[in-house]
């Protein structure tokens, strides 16, 4: 599961961020590491990006970056 | 020697209230050598000697970032003698994931807690002496915004710097990485003194950073033999190197965090509460268009454009009323005595034509001053007769009986011309040249610094940021940023402004893209262009206008589109991993300064190149050759002038547009000063032989006039503008990319739309068609062809 799937409201636990580069060190950079928990708050009104809380502060992450952090 | 001391922090971690409260009024802003990064140097309110340097906001010292990398080539290359880190105290955890690389660096560090006052009435407590000890370097709680703990942190920075004790960091990795880092010191590092500087090295090179490979010139041998360690590494932690240290360095800070910070139990916050509504999926798009109307309504259709009249027409025109007192009672006066006086001269005209007097109701043209189009209106004897004794019985209205009235400084200085009794070249030159163009680059600083107080307003309170998460699904689909919307919108009323606005893109490529293309929306200068072209070429059809927008929003989407896939845009995505910052009121100090900032910059960088291009246009549509003698012309004596010479050499360009004469030339030409100036232009050249409209439509076919009116929209804006575009690019190769775009672009839409317009205007097909399905091939090659320089 990545955190694309993880719904308004729900909580979920990051197990891997893949990708490579730049994304993928800007998501870990701002918080999204392995074992960090992070609560999905809400979707933009267009339907993306969503906007989430991890490490206390709020990040918009684009749902297509979402998928390269899987979650459980 | 005086003390440099950095001040590196997160984005909205308060670094820039802290530099302003420490240096005041001492600040030199520009940029870091050849980029668009904003540098700030001041020197400390307390003591000159100590000099305070303000970093870029940023969240890490990686090497994908521009502000990253100018941060850290500066601490690594030019060695401050001290570091202020400004922290957060109400976001702890990120805020210290930057400290934990800043503290490797072999230099001084001395940590500052921000809003202190925030987190104490939260009811948070963070234990900074412990916090201290952990870390290993001083911590000191202050609130910038409430000027608490200023003086104690800048004497702390000081003392740390004069004692030029680094720290060593505390913070060891995991076994096995602190092996590989071992031997990568042995390998290729012990020629670096610094303990210190050495380790950083180590870890960049663990972490397969390219810019510091490239630094240290490291042969491929030495780079393999790296990566072997560094595979056996990322092996036996089943993981990449990068996201072993990042992963590590956060466990760390979760171990100081559990140690030195206690949260109080909260329930949501104000900004929690704000944010509910703001970005509330129903809520949110009614908000931000009520929120973008008002600064539209304010800084561009009511008080914008006060202030920007007021500066063209007041300041750098005939003058203005003092407080606008009697300005309207001035106007109707006018307008009334105008009216009358048309009907009179209308009657004048009569007489001359036909040789008598009307005996009945006779036209009379009134002419609109903008668009030039001329109207006929039908008087009758009785109203020559009333119109006839108003204008003997009144004087024309002197606009200085009305109020106070100041003269504008063309006036002024027009007086102070005549009374030294200068001749007619020179003042020429000074009035319609020097002065006209101080006009044009001072005329629009009102307006910009009405923007730049809502602008400095939004991205301090926090809903820049929501701008860009709301808007964002649309334009990143054309390699725009969502906070492109802004400029883009403040373009249509004027485009500088519009292009100064892209500065609160943070990213580099979306930040170029924008202001690309921001120019191609119609401004409002361009109106009276449009309805001059609707009126005479179309028969003042209705769809002209809207289809200059429709024009506009095009080119912007397929520019994107095309631009986006070229090498000059190539690299890696830009990742929108974006912080939306809590709320909060910003200070009145803070935005005044950041609106002033702007504003002068914009006259400093943007004005020489508007001036000198003004005046490069006034000489050569007032100087021209007349019977074989040089000499300065009158303003219906166009067609001898160096411009129209100059139009004549470039019309070739224009002939597969269809409007390939030195009229339409020229009048694009002096679009490039003022693009109001084009109607004036045509309006001087068609109307030495008769009725301007009906000499226009003669000149222009359907096909020929769309295509004149599309790239007159779409090539280069004004010089005013195209010194905005300089300023915001700070780069003149990047700018002559953006003209050179722009121009061939238009240039390639005004060919389609004359070679396959003709088609449908009865012409039928002919030879040109092929270099307009030509030209339309291109465009779907550029929008449609694999992006191979982005995955």
């Amino acid at each position: 599961m990545t955190l694309k799937d993880v719904k308004t409201g729900d909580t979920a636990k990051v197990v891997k961020v893949c990708g490579e580069g730049a994304v993928k060190r800007r998501i870990m950079d701002m918080g999204i590491t392995k074992g960090v928990e992070i609560f999905v708050r809400k979707v933009a009104p267009l339907g993306d990006p969503v906007e989430v809380t991890v490490r206390g502060y709020e990040l918009s992450v684009r749902k297509a970056d979402a998928e390269m952090i899987e979650v459980e | 020697m005086g003390i440099r001391i950095a001040l590196a922090g997160n984005p909205n971690c308060g670094k820039t209230t802290l530099f302003n409260a420490l240096t005041g009024s001492n600040q030199f802003v520009g940029n870091w050598p050849g980029v668009t990064v904003e540098y700030k140097e001041g020197k400390y309110k307390g003591d000159k000697e100590v000099k305070i340097v303000d970093l870029p906001g940023i969240y890490s010292l990686s090497p994908y970032t521009l502000e990253e990398v100018v941060s850290r080539n500066y601490l690594i290359d030019e060695k401050p003698e001290a570091i202020i880190n400004v922290i957060d105290g109400t976001n702890l955890e990120r805020n210290l994931y930057l400290t934990t690389q800043i503290v490797e660096l072999g230099i001084p560090v001395v940590i500052a807690i921000n809003m202190m006052d925030v987190v104490e009435k939260n009811g948070d407590k963070i234990n900074t002496k412990k916090l201290s000890e952990e870390i290993g370097v001083p911590v000191i709680e202050i609130s910038a915004l409430k000027n608490r703990g200023l003086k104690d942190i800048v004497d702390a920075a000081v003392k740390a710097a004069k004692e030029a004790k680094p720290q060593s960091p505390k913070h060891r990795f995991n076994g096995s990485v602190e092996h590989a880092f071992a031997h990568i010191e042995e390998l290729c590092l012990h020629g670096i003194e610094d303990e210190n500087v050495q380790r950083w090295y180590s870890i960049k090179l663990f972490e397969r950073d390219e810019k510091i490979q490239e630094k240290l010139g490291l042969s491929s041998d030495v780079i393999d033999h790296i990566e072997k360690d560094i595979a056996s590494c990322e092996k036996e932690l089943d993981d990449d190197a990068e996201s072993i240290i990042t992963g590590e360095r956060y466990n760390y800070i979760g171990t100081i965090i559990n140690d030195c910070v206690k949260k109080a139990a909260k329930g949501l916050t104000i900004s929690d509460k704000i944010d509910r509504v703001v970005t509330n999926r129903w809520l949110a798009l009614p908000i931000f268009a009520v929120v973008m109307w008002l600064v539209y309504y304010i800084s561009v259709t009511t008080v914008g454009t006060w202030a920007t009249d007021w500066a063209n027409d007041g300041v750098f025109g005939d003058g203005w009323h003092l407080f606008a007192v009697g300005s309207s009672d001035y106007t109707d006066a006018a307008d009334e005595f105008t009216a009358n006086q048309l009907i009179v001269d209308g009657y004048d005209l009569y007489v001359e034509e036909n040789g008598s007097e009307p005996t009945g109701d006779f036209e009379y043209p009134v002419e609109d001053e903008e668009t030039a189009a001329v109207d006929y209106e039908t008087a009758s004897l009785d109203d020559y007769a009333a119109a006839k004794a108003y204008v003997e019985a009144n004087e024309e209205p002197d606009p200085a009986d009305y109020g106070v009235w100041v003269p504008g400084v063309p006036v002024f200085v027009e007086a102070g011309l005549d009374a030294i009794g200068c001749n007619d070249v020179v003042k020429g030159l000074i009035l319609d040249g020097i002065v006209a163009g101080v006009g044009a680059v001072l005329g629009f600083v009102p307006q910009i610094l009405i923007l730049f107080i809502f602008l400095a307003f939004l991205e301090a309170c926090g809903y820049m940021a929501r701008v860009a998460f709301i808007m964002d699904r649309i334009f990143r689909k054309f390699g725009l940023s969502g906070k492109s919307f802004i400029p883009m919108l403040i373009g249509t009323g004027c485009g500088i402004p519009g292009i100064m606005a892209s500065r609160t893109i943070e990213n580099d490529r979306d930040r170029k893209m924008t202001i690309m293309t921001t120019t191609f929306i119609p401004c409002g200068a361009k109106l009276p262009f449009i309805a001059m072209v609707a009126g005479a070429i179309f028969g003042g059809a209705s769809w002209v206008a809207p289809s200059a927008y429709f024009l506009g929003i095009f080119a912007i989407i397929t520019s994107g589109i095309m631009l986006k896939k070229t090498k000059m845009f190539a690299g890696d995505p830009a990742p929108f991993v974006m912080e939306l910052p809590a709320y909060h009121w910003p200070t009145l100090g803070n935005v005044l300064r950041s609106m002033w900032e702007r504003g002068w910059s914009f006259i400093k960088k943007a004005g020489t190149i508007i001036l000198l291009s003004t005046i490069v246009v006034w000489f050569c549509t007032f100087f021209g050759v007349v019977d074989g003698a040089f000499t300065m012309l009158e303003e219906d004596q166009i067609d001898h002038s160096i411009l129209a010479t100059i139009g004549r050499c470039l019309a070739w360009i224009f002939i597969p547009l269809g409007f390939g004469d030195w009229e339409a030339t020229v009048a694009s030409i002096t679009g490039l000063v003022a693009k109001e100036n084009i109607v004036g232009t045509l309006a001087i050249i068609y109307g030495a032989s008769g009725d301007v409209y009906e000499t226009m439509r003669a000149a222009f076919t359907n096909a020929s006039g769309f295509a004149f009116l599309a790239f007159n929209l779409l090539c280069a804006p004004c010089f005013a503008a195209m010194g905005a575009i300089k300023r915001e690019m700070n780069n003149i190769k990047w700018f002559w990319r953006a003209i050179g775009y722009q121009c061939g672009f238009a240039w390639v839409i005004g060919l389609i739309i004359y070679q396959v317009g003709k088609v449908f205007t009865g012409e039928g097909f002919t030879f040109g068609t092929i270099f307009g399905i030509a030209g339309i091939c291109v465009i779907l090659y550029g929008l449609f062809r694999k992006d191979k320089y982005n995955k």
